[in-house]
């Protein structure tokens, strides 16, 4: 898939589905596995379909029909939560490794 | 209209020398031999997915992880400089649709998947290490996996 149609343009790999869904969400929002679904389904489809080298096809599912300010947002200054510290970085870190060493 | 990602970057990143981004003339093309419901579809994400104890990754990193096909949502983290990462560390589906896949293969849209599912961190810098590190590593790994097709989701 691509989250950029733009910079995919330029790359032209073989194939490609776009849905027009903020940085990161590129299969589908948290917790709705029912369009997380469709467009995985639609994905695969593609596969069948596209013919033509380098075709990119966008897929109809909309974000929030009500809401499209995340367009004005995605990957523009302030976009990212600040990033913890190098120290919190670490720590969390430990943490994941000991929960996993653990279970 | 969809977002325009490359003067964003440009913007987002205005104290660098703006970032030469890859233009290729073509697209290789292997058309599909069978329907895809026949075919073994491996999963790959850019998304930086971890599974269990896996070391984390970094910047720059070219490495790449092997996530068992079969892993549970609570055995896999997310590490990504890149992308708001919240949403794919509460549902790890919207960057690598693993519970997805396996439901497709379970209801026969695909034919089944390669195990074990990949992951790399995409934020790296340099095309070329991609194209000479990272690159021809998953092709021997989908190779001799026997692989149809993959499916790579971005972040």
């Amino acid at each position: 898939m691509t989250s950029a149609i733009d910079i995919t343009q330029s790359v032209t790999p073989p194939r490609a589905v776009f849905v027009n869904f903020p940085l990161g969400h590129q299969t589908g929002p948290p917790d709705q596995p029912d369009l997380q679904r469709r467009i995985v389904t639609d994905a695969m489809r593609a596969f069948e379909t596209i013919t033509t080298p380098a075709t990119i096809v966008e897929l109809p599912y909309v974000w929030d029909a009500n809401d499209r300010s995340w367009e004005d947002i995605d990957y523009t200054k302030g976009w990212m939560p600040a990033r913890p510290s190098r120290d919190a970085a670490d720590k969390l870190e430990a943490e994941r490794q000991a929960k996993f060493r653990r279970t | 209209m969809p977002v325009a990602y490359i003067p964003r970057t440009r913007d987002l990143y205005d104290d660098f020398t703006p970032y030469r981004w890859v233009e290729n003339e073509s697209a290789p093309f292997t058309p599909l031999t069978k329907p895809i419901a026949k075919c073994r579809v491996a999963l790959i994400s850019s998304g930086g997915i971890m599974y269990r104890d896996q070391p984390r990754f970094h910047r720059e990193d070219a490495s790449y992880r092997r996530i068992p096909i079969d892993a549970r949502r609570d055995d896999l983290s997310v590490w990504h400089f890149g992308y708001p990462t919240a949403d794919a560390e509460r549902d790890v589906n919207c960057v690598f649709p693993i519970e997805r896949m396996r439901e497709l293969a379970a209801s026969g849209v695909v034919g089944e998947l390669v195990d074990p599912a990949f992951s790399f961190m995409g934020g790296v810098y340099s095309a070329r290490k991609i194209r000479d590190e990272l690159a021809p590593q998953i092709v021997d790994e989908l190779k001799r996996a026997h692989a149809d097709a993959f499916f790579l989701v971005p972040a």
